[in-house]
């Protein structure tokens, strides 16, 4: 038998990736709070708050981007209900900030304003544990968790596939919408919650706080990059890429879809989780418009526009898509729509593979030309 | 060794010739009556790895597979032929768990009854196929492809932690030997030609290390020399495995058949060798019609 060489398992990242993950890990845990909070406002590096908000925001849509990659990019199947878990994440984490603010509301009760208005007496029993800090940070992961299992199980094990699956998700986002419109829901109907006040008894709107919530969105976006890539280039995530190209083959090599489209449904769903809840306490605010199925089309969006099954491509595709709407919509907010189809439609036609894959794609045909002039 | 242990030892050794005595005793019984049915493992002992009996389905009104009675020997390469429609696919799709019959039977090995699992159980007990377009993952490259194939845990787990050891990459090498890929297992599989696709699906099936293979046309879209070549692995694996083979290149037939059998109108036609089965009045009858 003749000796061939195998290739060797890949690495998580290069060398040069390594350097870039750490440099830019600096970046968000030390450099940006120096900027933004030691150097004077007059000072032509001086980060500002509008900056901060801006960019912590978007950070949290990159992990969304980078979830939907998981699901889509990786495995096939799109999902038009991503936002119902971000927004299941940051209700969550909602519910524990309106139970901080204690009885500084308008009302000076024990109980959220709301409740008050609708004049309730006692907390609803799905409020019971919303005092504690871990019970939340548990349901932020379960809530999003739970109800991906369940809806995902019944819609894999009936083998949903495609574009149908496309649409349940987004019926079943406009579902919950409606649900927590309703005032009896219990989650304060549409105006949602929001004026909170502090977290972990400490005030949540001070600039250190906002630095700090900062930093915690940017270690989880970099975290949960590094966790995507060990799964995807773990034999578990060729099994996803198989199972997108040709799941018959997959079933007829012994692996049983299910539990894999499952594993990575539910993941994904709680990496949005996590974003949603680190979003509404940048942002103060959450309420069922979240839910709408226009914001889980915008993730699917950032996503191609970043090229799919890349996991940078995402990230780049929220940065940019987020960037050029906060500018657009001061500019011209009316047109931002048109121009948000107008992209989608553009990617869709010409740039399948998405900004990264474009990149990819040039750098080829530029070292093929070296390649051919030496 | 102290006298002590020595009669210890003795003691036991006859406790154990006493069982052995016991448990060997079949009561003047046929011997298969002792024999402990394990389920989930293969039984060969009665010299079949697959029975179909009486299987029939039928898919609105029109019966693709009447009455199909058919069995396959251990180490057997059966070839199967038939004019199109004939039902061979759809028999293929029963055997894997893909369709379920309306009626009939069918076992792999002399216990394992295969309608009661799915196609994943029924890859992994032991039953490799390769589909009649050439099925590759088509984004991986020949390596991942057949380290996908590889037979080992397949559970979320398993592939989580996953890691070729030894024994797994001198298989992975065996096989990108046998199917003539060894310079291209850096390639992506899409951009094979259909003809190694081909090879590497069979490669896939290898690395599986099933019992039975269930081959549809794979030398559909070869040329002649990767023809010959695939000829010659089929007889290869003649003896460790089970093959059967449907395809409808006269010429490769003729190459490795042992025992052709004839599908037509979802049953078997006829039987036997490639040249009794060639001159028989009815195959000559629905192969060029009246």
């Amino acid at each position: 038998m003749t000796n061939i060489t195998l290739p060797q398992p890949v690495r998580l990242l290069s060398p040069l990736g390594w350097t870039v993950f750490i440099g830019l890990l600096l970046f968000v845990s030390l450099l940006a709070p120096a900027l933004n909070l030691w150097l004077p406002v007059s000072h032509p590096l001086h980060m500002s708050d509008f900056a901060v908000s801006l960019v912590g925001k978007i950070m949290c849509f990159a992990i969304c981007a980078l979830a939907m990659d998981l699901i889509w990019g990786y495995t096939g199947i799109l999902s038009l209900g991503h936002g119902l878990f971000f927004a299941l994440g940051g209700y969550a984490m909602g519910m524990y900030l309106m139970r901080q603010i204690g009885t500084d509301g308008n009302y000076t009760s024990e109980l959220p304003d709301f409740m008050v208005f609708l004049d309730w007496k006692t907390l609803p029993w799905h409020w019971y544990f919303s005092d504690s800090f871990v019970a939340t940070l548990l349901l932020v992961v379960f809530a999003p968790g739970l109800l991906a299992l369940v809806f995902g199980y019944f819609a894999f094990r009936s083998r949903i596939k495609g574009v149908y699956f496309s649409i349940i998700t987004q019926a079943m986002t406009f579902a919950f919408m409606l649900l927590f419109f309703r005032n009896e829901t219990g989650f304060g109907g549409n105006n949602g919650f929001t004026d909170f006040k502090r977290i972990l008894g400490t005030p949540i709107a001070t600039p250190n706080m906002r630095m700090l919530l900062f930093v915690l969105t940017g270690t989880c976006l970099l975290g949960c990059y590094l966790a995507a890539r060990w799964l995807v280039q773990s034999k578990y995530g060729r099994v996803l890429q198989a199972i997108r190209d040709a799941e018959s083959r997959v079933m007829f090599s012994g692996y049983s879809p299910l539990p894999y489209k499952l594993s990575i449904w539910v993941i994904s769903a709680v990496m949005c989780g996590i974003a949603g809840a680190l979003y509404v306490s940048q942002v103060g605010i959450i309420n069922p418009s979240e839910m709408s199925p226009a914001n889980s089309i915008e993730i699917a969006i950032w996503a191609a526009v970043g090229g799919r099954a890349t996991l940078i491509g995402p990230i780049v595709g929220a940065f940019m898509v987020n960037g050029a709407k906060s500018w657009l919509t001061m500019v011209a907010p009316e047109y931002w729509l048109y121009v948000l189809g107008a992209l989608f439609i553009a990617v869709t036609l010409y740039m399948p593979q998405g900004v990264v894959g474009l990149l990819g794609s040039l750098k080829q045909r530029l070292q093929a030309g070296k390649g051919e002039s030496s | 060794m102290t006298p002590d242990l020595m009669s210890q030892g003795a003691e036991r050794l006859e406790k154990h010739k006493f069982k052995q005595v016991q448990t060997s005793a079949s009561g003047d019984r046929d011997a298969s009556f002792s024999r402990i049915h394990q389920p989930g493992v293969l039984d060969l002992t009665h010299g079949r790895i697959l029975y179909l009996e009486d299987v029939n389905v039928s898919f609105d009104g029109f019966k693709a597979i009447n009455n199909l009675s058919l069995d396959i020997g251990v180490g057997e390469l059966r070839c199967i032929i038939g004019p199109n429609g004939a039902g061979k696919t759809t028999m293929m799709d029963i055997i894997t768990g893909k369709t379920k019959p309306d009626s009939g039977q069918v076992f792999f090995g002399s216990t394992i009854n295969l309608l009661h699992h799915n196609e994943p159980d029924i890859a992994r007990m032991g039953i490799g196929r390769k589909f009649q377009k050439p099925t590759v993952f088509e984004q991986l490259t020949v390596f991942e492809n057949l380290e996908l194939a590889l037979k080992t845990g397949k559970g979320v787990a398993a592939s989580m932690l996953f890691k070729l050891n030894g024994t797994q990459k001198d298989r992975l090498s065996e096989v990108l030997h046998t199917i003539h890929l060894e310079n291209d297992l850096l390639r992506q599989a899409g951009n094979l030609s259909h003809g190694q696709k081909q090879w590497l699906e069979i490669g896939m099936l290898l690395m599986q290390d099933p019992k039975l293979l269930l081959l549809d046309e794979p030398v559909a879209g070869m040329t002649d020399q990767e023809t010959e070549r695939t000829a010659e692995l089929f007889l290869s694996l003649k003896g460790k495995h089970s093959l059967m083979v449907v395809e409808h290149d006269m010429a490769f037939i003729r190459q490795i058949a042992d025992v052709v059998t004839v599908l037509c109108d979802g049953s078997v036609l006829a039987q036997g060798s490639f040249d009794a089965v060639q001159v028989d009045e009815r195959v000559i009858e629905v192969y060029l019609g009246r």
